[in-house]
C-alpha cells in the first residue's frame, strides 16, 4: 500500500531558546559570568543587591530599591549576600566595585549613586519608558 | 578600615591630572565620603564611564578600604 505515507511529528524546537541551569556544564570559560548573565537576561530589570527588595541588607541597596519603585517598575533581584560567587563576579562582570548594580535590558545603568541621581533628575523614569519597560504610575 | 581623606583626593587627582576634586567626609568617621569630580577628561563619556575612571584612579581601593564614596561626576561648565 502506499498513500499511508507516515510522517513523524516534529517537536517545535523551543527548549533551545530557555535559559536552563545545568550544573557543572559550562557555556564559555567564565560558569560565574554566565551564571550572571543568565540572571541579567531573566529579567528586563535586574537589580544585584545585598538583601532582599523586601529586607534590603545595606542603606544603599535600600535606596536603590526605593528608586525602582517609585518608578514603578517590576524587578528581579540577586542577593549577593547569599552568593560570594556572583557578589565578586559581578564586579568584573561590570567593571564596577560596588554592589546594588542595575541592569536594565542587559544593559548595565549604574550603581546607587547613578540610579539615585537619575531618578532625580527624571531619567530613570525616561530610561524605562525609552527601553519599554512598563511602569505602573501611582 | 578607612582611608584618609587627602589620599582620597591624591589617588583620583593622580589617575585623572586635570580634575577638580570636592570632598566632604560625610559622617566624620573616615568612612563614608562624597565626592564631587570635575574634569574635561569626562566629555563624551556617559556616566558609567566616569565613575568606573574614578574607581580606576583610586585603584580597587573603592569596595575594599573605602567602603562608601558616594560618586558625583561632571565635565567642566555644566550646572553646579
Amino acid at each position: 500500500m502506499f498513500g499511508l505515507f507516515k510522517r513523524k511529528e516534529k517537536q517545535p524546537l523551543s527548549a533551545a531558546s530557555l535559559p536552563i541551569e545545568q550544573e557543572g556544564q559550562t557555556m564559555s570559560d567564565n560558569p560565574v559570568n554566565d551564571r550572571i548573565q543568565a540572571a541579567i537576561d531573566s529579567s528586563d530589570v535586574m537589580l544585584f543587591m545585598k538583601g532582599t527588595p523586601m529586607f534590603p541588607q545595606c542603606g544603599f541597596s535600600a535606596a536603590t530599591v526605593q528608586a525602582l519603585a517609585m518608578a514603578g517598575v517590576k524587578f528581579g533581584s540577586v542577593n549577593v549576600l547569599e552568593d560570594m560567587e556572583i557578589r565578586e563576579g559581578i564586579k568584573s562582570f561590570s567593571n564596577w566595585p560596588t554592589i546594588p548594580q542595575l541592569y536594565v535590558k542587559g544593559e548595565f545603568v549604574g550603581g546607587c549613586d547613578i540610579v539615585r541621581e537619575m531618578h532625580e533628575n527624571g531619567e530613570l523614569q525616561e530610561l524605562f519608558d525609552e527601553k519599554g519597560v512598563e511602569r505602573e504610575t501611582a | 578600615m578607612a582611608m584618609d581623606l587627602a589620599e582620597i583626593e591624591r589617588l583620583i587627582k593622580e589617575g585623572i591630572p586635570d580634575a577638580k576634586v570636592h570632598i566632604e567626609d560625610l559622617r566624620g568617621d573616615g568612612d563614608h565620603y562624597a565626592a564631587y569630580v570635575v574634569s574635561p577628561a569626562f566629555e563624551g563619556l556617559n556616566r558609567v564611564k566616569q565613575h568606573q575612571m574614578v574607581y580606576a584612579a583610586l585603584q580597587g581601593k573603592m569596595g575594599n578600604e573605602l567602603h562608601a564614596l558616594a560618586l558625583q561626576t561632571d565635565v567642566p561648565g555644566a550646572a553646579d
